[in-house]
Parts: structure tokens; C-alpha cells; sequence
């Protein structure tokens, strides 16, 4: 052997079991739906079916929310802060201990490589967990006033491209503030949020404060619409969230929307090259850019592109593609046909729209959902591939000559999620963030999550803030 | 960040005067030392197993220089390195040399003797090693004696003094006086890294040495903590890449200190094979400068050969 080729390195399957089947997580227990029809989970890295799945309809719903109701009335209201903490922290114990399984998991189901879900997602997910549990016997300092209550059931709906994670978010601090949780995960990614019903029996949590229901959009409308809900959570597209805004209109539900994203990651000419390359390909290709803040578009100084062109090209080259269970793989599989086939068009429309397209040399597996990491260059503000959420691995770039109209081509999209800044001026770091409308901006780095860090966006981005303390609020009644 | 790929007349122009050699070195992009470790960091969990780690393991002993830099070295000790450097595995013909052995100048004879036809090159110290204060009158000589004596490769320190107040025009005359008293002698020059501290002073003294003629930039002496590390070597892999681009020159790099399991080094490896690329996976353009490495990473080629590891008192102790 002449060069350096990396053997294939898969993660076992063995540690996980998958059930051939699962029913609802209503009150504590598995339970078969009653008006619904089952479906199937695929593993998008080789349409494999995982495992077939209940569809909770109007019906399962209402039991499951009568359950969250019940538990929190009689149980998880009334118990003192201190106490909900040491479930909180029994279940963040348990996803430590299970982590290796959960990120198996995870990959299989979603298409991520399992170096991000076992060194980005899972971590996260437990220290989420960690973080609010300490919240639970302190929400007197929350900044929700003297004497926080909170809302009662909490409806929630998360999307596919962090399942876990987006579950995390959601239930952590719904639980710390004293709230139950009726949750419906991605039709295309339901595997890990049973696992965690597994969990929560295994935590002893009372029955009925965290209930699972599967199913698609349908099961979505019927929870968010629900009577019994008393605060909705949302995470997914801005289509969606707007028909969700709809929906609640008129009633005294709480709402936060964490919806799509269009960011900006904007390179100044003296920004330090080799981590903003590496801090570019982070920012689109994570997650094969399945992720509502990713830096999708990619704002260059003019003096620079084409010294910051040739870097990124070439260190695309270095990316591997392929098996999500292979430890060396840097880009999984799309998520779904569904989700490849919008991809495919909107980067169609980019070369229609004569914006250039190009791509690595990388060879795609046969079988499964795959997009090599694309780059388009000769991208103008017009191109509808710099306005939409394309929520694949295609990048887009455009130029600016000063600060000033950075920040005008910045701002200038419906969207506002996040976005990035690279310089090593730390004045101009500080005038771009406020000027800046997103609700995250990252310096010199770029999609980093912390517990303590609230996230959320403006504009068509979503209302609401989900981490930190702000997002204890959101649940929190003052 | 336009200095780098401005080719090989304005790398010539930059070293016309100090003035100008201050501004390139200070024009150079800056390093971010945070996302520089994060990226070492994710270079780190690369997983190499079976036919590449074989790769992986026998490359890396290609690439080692079997050091010894103490006090205490003798003759004996230096011929008892010089016999592991040729047969590092005795029970193992199939196991491959290393690169060359290091030692002080006043060793250089023992070690090119014991090592007489094997094609293993011998390394010496030089240049006041490893301190570097002295005139540099007696640096040249040091280095004469170290190639009278017949090294084949001059490891030379920098003036971190010098460096860190500012002075390139000095460290670059420095360097420059060694390459030629080093005649033919491969130059390796050690920028000291734990004592440079930033990684901007690391890519600027990466920059500096390779101006200067270096054939090799090196991380440490091993006398001072930190030694290699894993980001430092990252930013001097960038270095010599963009050095390339530029000249069309390759520059080798060897980090030096601190190595001492196999899984670090096949680490490094998958840093070079990731950042420099493939090219640099050569014992002409990448070296570890390691004493005890060898011995684990002899251990673990035998484990992969055999399937067990077998003890500690299996493998030679020089």
C-alpha cells in the first residue's frame, strides 16, 4: 500500500436492540394505537427497514395529553423542585450510560455520522439534561418573577435532523419547570425518542409525564390543536410553523417556533484562513447541512475569494462520504427520498439560475439517500439558492467589499437563525454582532451548542428562546 | 492573507531587508487557537485499523529519529541505540529501520560507525543545543564539528531570545549561517515551540526558517514542557503545505518530545496525511523524534501480526 487509506472502522450494531415494532408511550407504558396506521422507519443509508411504528391519531392523542394532565395535576405539579432535579438527573445519568447504544441509534435511523452523534448529539443531550435538572430547585431565580408556575402540558413537535437533541431541548426544561410532556418526533426519525421512553421507565419517572407519540403531520395538528395543551413547542420548517401559529391563534396557548434558516458565515480578509475553512465546512457540511442555522451561505471579502475558494476545494476533497456507522465518515446520508429529492431541485434551480455548480470527486454509495458536498459560486443575492433553506450540503457564495454591506447582505433574507464572523479584529467582531439580526451569532467558530446558551431566531426564524435560562421561561408562567 | 500565495519572487523580494521580512511575518494570517485545537482534536478520532494501521505502524518506525540527548550518554549507550536503530524488533527480520538516530556532536563518530552501511543516518544536535546562547561564532563551529565528524543531518536551534524580542533579521542570519556551515548535512531547524508559546509565533517562526533554508522545521529540543503537540504540528503542516504552493518546495516536518504510545503517532499521521497530504508520508518530509515510541509501536505491530501482546521484557530496552 502506497497511501494512507483508512480501513473501514464501523461502529458495532450489535450494542443496540431494535424492536420490530413499537406502540405509543402513553402514562408510563407501550400502548398499541387505537385509530391509527402503523409505518415503516428506514435507514436512509440503505432504505433497510428498521422498524415498524405506531401512528397515534386524535384519539391517542387525547389519551396521551388526559395522561400528561393527570400526571401533572396529581404528581409532577405538586412535587418539589428538588425532587423533579434527581429524576432529571437519573435520566441524564442513564443517557450517559446508554450513549454508545443511543448514538448507534441514532446514525442508523437518521444518517448521521456516528463521529457527530457520539461526540456532538448524545454528549449534548445528557448535558442538556444535567444543566435543567440543576434549574429545578432554583426557578425562583429564573427572572420568571417571585413565585413561577408552570403552564400545565406541554405539546411538542421536533424535527428529524437532531432527533434526540431536539427532544432535549424540549423536554429538559419542560420537566425542571414543573410542566408534563406529551412529544411527537419525526415520522423519519422516531427510534431514539422511544429509546428515551425506555429511559424514563428505567428512571422510574412517574407515569404520564413524559408520553411519546409517533406519527406524522397529522398526529403533529392533532397534539398542537389539542384543548388540553396548555404551551406548544415547535421545531421544524416555517411552513409548518406558520400553519401551527395559525392553529393556536385565538387560544391562550403558549408558542415558540424554532423554525428555518438562510445564515450568513462572513469571511473578512484577515480572518485566520485555516480555521475559517475548517469553520465554513463545519458551518454547511455538519449534519450534511440538515441544520436550521447552518451557514448556507457563505459572504466572502472580495480581496480574498479566491485564495478562500481554493482552500475550501481543496479541503472538500478531504471529506469522506459514506457509511454513517464508519467512524471516519465525515458526511452521512440525507435523511429521507423526500428531503434528497429537494435538494436535488433547488441545486437544479441553482444551475438553471447560472450560478456555478461544483463538487468533489467522491463516489456515493449505490443503495440509501445521498448528495455529495456542493459548492455554488457566482451566487447573487437574486438566486433563489441564496434566499431558500435548502437543509442539505450545498453552499452558496457570494462577495462584499466593505463591512457595511456584509451586514446589508446579511440581513437581507426573511430568515434570521444565526450567523458567523471571521476576523481577528475583535472591534469589528463586536459592531457585526449588533448590527447583525440573527439570534446567534458566532465568532470565529461556528456551530456550537451549549445548554447554557439560549438559541432562537428572528423574523421568520421563530419566536422564542430554547437553552439558558431564557429557555426556562418560555415554560415557566409569570 | 494575500501574502502566502504570491509565489516564489516576492518570498525572494521578503527577505530583501529586515523591515520587510518583519512585515511578511506579521502580514501572515493569524492562527485561531481555539478552532486550530478543535480541528487537531477531530484529526485525533480518526479510527485507523487493520491493513492501515499496519501502514500506519511501519511508517511511522521509518520515520522515527532514535534519540538519545542526555548527560550521561557514553559510547556504550550510543552503540547499544545505533544496534536497536538497525534491528529494532529481533525476533521480527520483517520489522523496518528507523530514519537515523540523533545524538550530541561528540557521539556523531561512535554512531556513524556502529551504523556504517546500514543506510541510517545520524542526526546531531548542534548549535548550543539545546539553549541556543552562544555566539554564533561558536554555533558554526559546533555545527563543523557535528559534519566534520559526519552527520548526516544538523538539528539547530533558533534563538528564541532573539524571536520573541523581535529580532527575525538576526534568527533568519542565524539560520542561513548554519545551512552553510552545514554544507550538504540535511538542516533541521527546531523552532522550540513550548517556548514561542502562540501559535502565530509558530507559524511565523515556520515561515521564517523555511525563508531561510531550512529542510526541516522541527517542533522541540525536548528539554522544555510543552513538547509536540498535536495543534503545533497542525500549524507547521499548514506551513509547509502553503510553503509548497508557493515554491513548489517541499519542507519536511518532525515533531520531536512527548510521543510515546503508537496510537499518538498514527495520530500525527493522519494530521499529515490530512493537512500537508500524502507527499509528506515519507521518512524524507516527516520524522518523530522519539526514544520510547518504538518500543510500543513495536509492540503493537506485533499484536496485530500475532494477536496478543506480548510482555514488556520482549522488546529491547536501548
Amino acid at each position: 500500500m502506497s497511501r494512507f487509506e483508512y480501513a473501514p472502522a464501523p461502529e458495532s450494531r450489535a450494542i443496540v436492540d431494535i424492536k420490530s415494532s413499537y406502540g405509543l408511550f402513553i402514562n408510563g407504558a407501550f400502548t398499541d394505537a387505537t385509530d391509527g396506521k402503523p409505518f415503516k422507519t428506514v435507514s436512509p443509508a440503505s432504505e433497510e427497514v428498521l422498524a415498524e411504528v405506531s401512528e397515534a391519531g386524535p384519539a391517542d392523542v387525547d389519551k396521551a395529553v388526559r395522561a400528561a394532565r393527570r400526571a401533572f395535576e396529581r404528581v409532577w405539579g405538586p412535587m418539589a423542585g428538588r425532587d423533579r432535579a434527581k429524576y432529571l438527573f437519573r435520566i441524564a445519568r442513564l443517557i450517559q450510560e446508554r450513549s454508545r447504544e443511543l448514538a448507534v441509534l441514532e446514525s442508523l435511523d437518521n444518517g448521521k455520522p456516528i463521529r457527530e452523534s457520539r461526540d456532538v448529539d448524545i454528549p449534548l443531550v445528557a448535558a442538556h439534561f444535567f444543566y435543567y435538572a440543576g434549574w429545578a430547585d432554583k426557578l425562583e431565580y429564573a427572572g420568571a418573577g417571585e413565585h413561577p408556575q408552570p403552564w400545565g402540558v406541554a405539546g411538542q413537535v421536533i424535527p428529524w435532523n437532531f432527533p434526540m437533541l431536539m427532544l432535549a431541548w424540549k423536554i429538559a426544561p419542560a420537566l425542571a419547570a414543573g410542566n408534563t410532556v406529551v412529544l411527537k418526533p419525526a415520522e423519519t426519525t422516531p427510534l431514539t425518542a422511544l429509546a428515551f421512553a425506555e429511559i424514563c421507565q428505567q428512571a422510574d419517572l412517574p407515569p404520564g409525564v413524559v408520553n411519546i407519540v409517533t406519527g406524522a403531520g397529522r398526529t403533529g395538528q392533532a397534539l398542537v390543536e389539542h384543548w388540553g395543551v396548555d404551551k406548544v413547542a415547535f421545531t421544524g420548517s416555517t411552513e409548518v410553523g406558520r400553519s401551527i401559529a395559525k392553529a393556536v391563534a385565538g387560544s391562550d396557548k403558549k408558542v415558540t417556533l424554532e423554525l428555518g434558516g438562510k445564515a450568513a458565515n462572513i469571511v473578512f480578509e484577515d480572518a485566520p484562513i485555516d480555521q475559517t475553512i475548517e469553520g465554513i465546512v463545519n458551518g454547511i457540511f455538519f449534519n450534511q447541512g440538515h441544520v436550521c442555522c447552518a451557514g448556507s451561505r457563505l459572504l466572502v471579502q472580495e480581496s480574498v475569494y479566491d485564495e478562500v475558494l481554493a482552500r475550501l476545494k481543496r479541503r472538500m476533497g478531504t471529506l469522506r462520504v459514506g457509511d454513517p456507522l464508519d467512524k471516519n465518515t465525515d458526511i452521512g446520508a440525507i435523511n429521507s427520498s423526500a428531503q434528497l429529492a429537494k435538494i436535488r431541485e433547488l441545486s437544479q434551480i441553482g444551475e438553471d439560475e447560472g450560478a456555478e455548480r461544483w463538487s468533489p470527486d467522491c463516489e456515493l454509495p449505490a443503495e440509501g439517500f445521498w448528495f455529495p458536498p456542493t459548492v455554488f459560486t457566482g451566487v447573487s443575492q437574486a438566486h433563489r439558492i441564496a434566499r431558500e433553506e435548502i437543509f442539505g450540503p450545498v453552499l452558496s457564495v457570494l462577495t462584499f467589499r466593505t463591512p457595511a454591506e456584509a451586514v446589508e447582505k446579511a440581513n437581507n433574507t426573511p430568515f434570521g437563525l444565526s450567523a458567523g464572523i471571521w476576523t481577528e479584529k475583535g472591534s469589528r467582531i463586536l459592531w457585526m454582532a449588533n448590527q447583525l439580526r440573527a439570534g446567534v451569532v458566532w465568532a470565529n467558530t461556528f456551530n456550537r451548542f451549549d445548554p447554557a446558551s439560549p438559541f432562537g431566531g428572528y423574523k421568520e426564524s421563530g419566536y422564542g428562546r430554547e437553552g439558558g435560562r431564557h429557555g426556562l421561561e418560555a415554560y415557566l408562567a409569570h | 492573507m494575500t501574502t502566502i500565495d504570491s509565489g516564489v519572487d516576492t518570498l525572494a523580494d521578503v527577505t530583501s531587508s529586515e523591515d520587510r521580512l518583519r512585515r511578511f511575518l506579521l502580514g501572515l494570517p493569524g492562527v485561531d487557537q481555539v478552532g486550530a485545537e478543535a480541528r487537531a482534536a477531530t484529526l485525533g478520532t480518526r479510527s485507523i485499523k487493520t491493513t492501515a494501521k499496519a501502514y500506519a505502524l511501519d511508517l511511522a518506525i521509518r520515520m522515527i529519529d532514535l534519540t538519545t540527548l542526555e548527560g550521561q550518554d557514553t559510547p556504550g549507550k550510543v552503540r547499544a541505540l545505533c544496534a536497536k536503530a538497525r534491528r529494532p524488533d529481533p525476533a521480527d527480520p520483517s520489522t523496518p529501520q528507523v530514519a537515523a538516530v540523533c545524538v550530541y556532536p561528540d557521539l556523531v563518530a561512535t554512531a556513524k560507525h556502529e551504523l556504517r552501511g546500514s543506510g541510517i543516518n545520524v542526526a546531531s544536535v548542534a548549535t548550543a543545543f539545546p539553549s541556543g546562547r552562544s555566539s554564533l561564532a561558536i554555533k558554526v563551529q559546533d555545527t563543523k564539528d557535528a559534519v566534520a565528524a559526519g552527520a548526516d543531518e544538523v538539528d539547530m536551534v533558533i534563538d528564541r531570545g532573539a524571536f520573541l524580542s523581535g529580532r527575525y533579521g538576526m534568527v533568519f542570519d542565524e539560520i542561513v549561517a548554519i545551512r552553510e556551515a552545514a554544507g550538504d548535512a540535511h538542516l533541521k531547524v527546531i523552532l522550540e515551540t513550548g517556548e514561542l508559546v502562540t501559535y502565530d509565533n509558530v507559524r511565523r517562526a515556520s515561515w521564517l526558517a523555511m525563508l531561510a533554508g531550512a529542510d526541516f522545521i522541527k517542533t522541540s529540543t525536548g528539554k522544555v514542557s510543552p513538547a509536540a503537540t498535536l495543534p503545533v504540528t497542525l500549524v507547521m503542516l499548514e506551513a509547509v503545505r502553503d510553503y509548497h504552493e508557493a515554491t513548489g518546495l517541499h519542507i519536511g516536518v518532525k515533531p520531536a518530545g512527548g510521543i510515546r504510545t503508537a496510537k499518538d503517532a498514527i495520530k500525527y499521521l493522519v494530521t499529515v496525511n490530512e493537512t500537508a497530504g500524502p507527499d509528506w508520508l515519507d521518512p524524507e518530509l516527516f520524522r518523530f523524534g522519539a526514544s520510547s515510541l518504538l518500543n510500543d509501536l513495536l509492540m503493537q505491530r506485533t499484536k496485530l501480526a500475532t494477536g496478543h501482546y506480548p510482555g514488556p521484557d520482549y522488546f529491547t530496552l536501548d
